[in-house]
């Protein structure tokens, strides 16, 4: 581009090429940017294939569809798990953590050639156990329980994905190291990184986690271990399967900073308590792991509650903390860009027709209400045994992985095309529409599953009329029509997570280049009275808000705490309707 | 905030947040103890079945 790339940096006797960012004044160090790129790319292509794998199931639960014949159904099932909880997510992943670290801090990439290899093994893992899993005998769900043995190559591709995340992780830690040294940020570094950090640190442990587990099952299934105790396996393997999934949270967290950060200028209110958030994540959050052996015997009542009430309870205290600062965050920034009429004119005036506000907004509404009450439902020992392993548990996972990760990252999307692959977003129109088409679906899906849960409906199930059963057994018709609704809300987030894919595709392709002249206009839609220009900097700099006036946030909040009260109170009133104690 | 002068002692929690390694460390040794190693130590001390 004819701006201010090509620049050279040579600092601490190495060489790397930077431009300047337009719009947030950062340099972006052209290998950190290439890796940012392939690994985004990665994703969406993961997500393409992981979404259609998930309509397929959709329509299969849909009673009077029933599309799959089983085999199929629990083969497509295993598949969909992978493709999008690990493949979409985490490749997605690591293009954050590359832009948190040398984007944000202005840095060159620490060692882009091993941040390569471990995009390659990633790839190489992830094909490998995709063509496993679609060979048809390793239909064993992502989670793998053994004593169900999948072919060696299933372990093997993970295995592979795991060692290349971790070695990427290793990079994003030497950046941190190398922007300290070459002193290319001053004081601490931005929110968003912090963000990132905590993501890494917990992905650390969950590779390890998974590492310690899934070798020896790779062992095992080439018959050179014996034995592996089930228990033991699943106790290991959440460490890794439920972890991953918080650095999920601290990923799109660090999302929702970021997008408020270079949309509306929007500084964290308090840097000390957006931090300490993300320091409970960091702490607490891989506890919740007990969660899913929360029915297991052999286990003790003390293990089970402290690590899920007492240490979940603290890691939801972070993530309350952020649902509380980050909307506060937006209408600060939006009271000094002068929407300061009444409680919500901050919000109704917002930049709504930006795919990038929508998104990050409906992330965080649906996170919250959908996937963390829920999830704090599912968390609780007494009520966890009324839903455990119904349809209740893959409701409240797409209520925060698919409605809020998976939303966010869209969300992000929007940005990442101008600002990274400098390509203006093609089909604004359509993509003003995209978040809510995905959202309204996803949404609906989580929901929908929520309410099946709830009526006893079995998760991982292929056919709930029990048609070739010796024992029968007759759920009540509301089940069937909540599976009837979520199919039709697959449908509708099919339809928003194709339109995605494809924008994504052609924008990247057929986009307008993005040149200083465009690269504000190419944001989208921003509030009207945005103050100064260049107020995007915001998000690779330090420094908080206060606590000021906001009384819009305090009224969601508000809110939402009714509505967590209530619901969680309705469970424990329907917990004592099923064991009558009297 | 990034206006602090160099000369003013860094609050200690401050310094801690600051240090990633600090909690890379704390973010792997938490969970390894408390739920993965209780944990094992557990399961080790359900008897067997003849
Ligand atoms: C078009 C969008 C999607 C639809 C329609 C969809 C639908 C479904 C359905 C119906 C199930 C099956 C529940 C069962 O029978 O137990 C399921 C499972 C699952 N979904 Fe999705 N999903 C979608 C997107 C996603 C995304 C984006 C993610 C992750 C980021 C995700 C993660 C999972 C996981 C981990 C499972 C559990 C698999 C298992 O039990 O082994 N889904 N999905
Ligand atoms: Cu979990």
């Amino acid at each position: 581009m004819a701006t201010a790339a090509g620049e050279i940096g040579v600092i601490g006797g190495i060489a790397a090429k930077f431009r300047t960012c337009p719009v947030t004044a950062l340099k972006i160090d052209l290998a950190a940017e290439r890796l940012i790129k392939a690994n985004a790319v990665a994703a969406v292509v993961f997500l393409a294939i992981g979404g259609v794998l998930g309509l397929l199931v959709a329509l299969t639960r849909w009673p009077a569809v029933h599309l799959l014949d089983s085999d199929t159904f629990y083969m497509v099932l295993t598949a969909h798990g992978l493709n999008v909880l690990l493949f979409w997510i985490i490749f997605f992943e690591m293009a954050i953590l590359y832009f948190a670290s040398a984007v944000l801090l202005n840095c060159r990439l620490a060692a882009p050639q091993f941040a390569w290899i471990a995009f390659v093994l990633m790839v190489a893992g992830a094909l490998l156990t995709d063509f496993t899993v679609l060979q048809g005998d390793s239909s064993v769900m992502f989670t793998s329980y053994v004593p169900l043995r999948a072919s060696p190559n299933f372990y093997l591709g993970l295995i592979l994905f795991a060692v290349g995340a971790l070695i990427g992780c290793m990079v994003f830690f030497g950046t941190l190291v190398v922007a300290r040294e070459e002193r290319t940020y001053e004081g601490s570094v931005p929110l968003v990184t912090f963000g990132a950090i905590a993501a890494a640190v917990i992905a650390v442990f969950t590779i390890a986690s998974g590492a310690i587990i899934l070798i020896p099952t790779w062992l095992w299934s080439l018959g050179y271990i014996g034995h592996i105790d089930t228990l033991m396996y699943k106790l290991v393997w959440w460490g890794m399967g439920h972890s991953s999934q918080q650095i999920n949270v601290s990923a799109h967290v660090a999302v929702w900073y970021a997008i408020a950060a270079i949309l509306l200028g929007a500084k964290p209110l308090s840097e000390k308590v957006s931090r300490t958030a993300f320091l409970f994540y960091i702490l607490f959050l891989q506890l919740a792991s007990a969660h899913h052996l929360l029915v297991e015997p052999g286990l003790s009542s003390e293990w089970k509650v402290f690590n899920t009430s007492y240490a979940l309870y603290l890691a939801v205290l972070g993530s309350l903390i952020h649902g509380m600062t980050v909307p506060g965050a937006i209408e600060a920034a939006q009271r000094r860009n002068g929407y300061v009429h009444g409680m919500f004119e901050w919000l109704r005036r917002a930049p709504w027709g930006n795919p990038a506000f929508s998104g990050m907004f409906l992330s965080l509404v649906m996170f919250g209400f959908i996937g963390g009450i829920s999830g704090v439902v599912l968390g609780t020992e007494q009520l966890n045994i009324m839903m455990h392993n119904t349809l209740y548990v893959p409701g409240h996972f797409h209520g925060t992985v698919v409605a809020g990760t998976t939303l966010a990252f869209m969300a992000l999307t929007y940005l990442v095309l101008p600002l990274i692959f400098r390509r203006e977003v093609m089909w604004p129109g359509l993509a003003k529409w995209q978040p809510w088409l995905f959202g309204i679906g996803a949404g609906g899906i989580s929901l929908f599953m929520l309410g099946a849960g709830t009526l006893g409906v079995a998760r991982r199930h292929w056919d709930i009329t029990f048609a070739d059963a010796i024992l029968s057994f007759d759920y009540p018709a509301t089940a069937f029509l909540m599976l009837g609704l979520n199919g039709i809300f697959a449908i509708l987030a099919t339809v928003g997570g194709a339109l995605y894919v494809a924008i994504t595709v052609a924008s990247v392709l057929f986009g307008r280049p993005v040149h200083e002249r465009n690269a504000l206009h190419a944001l989208g839609p921003l509030p009207q009275r945005v103050v100064e220009s260049g107020s995007s900097a915001q998000v690779g700099r330090h420094g908080s808000e206060g606590f000021g006036h906001l009384p819009g946030t305090y009224t969601l909040v508000a809110v939402f705490f009714v509505a967590f009260a209530l619901y969680y109170f309705v469970n424990w009133k329907y917990l004592s309707e099923l064991w009558p104690l009297s | 905030m990034s206006d602090t002068g160099t000369s003013e002692k860094i609050p200690f929690m401050q310094r801690v947040l600051d240090n990633p390694f600090l909690l890379l460390f704390l973010g792997v040794t938490v969970p390894a103890t408390l739920y993965l190693v209780w944990g094992l130590v557990e399961l080790t001390q359900i008897p067997v079945a003849e």
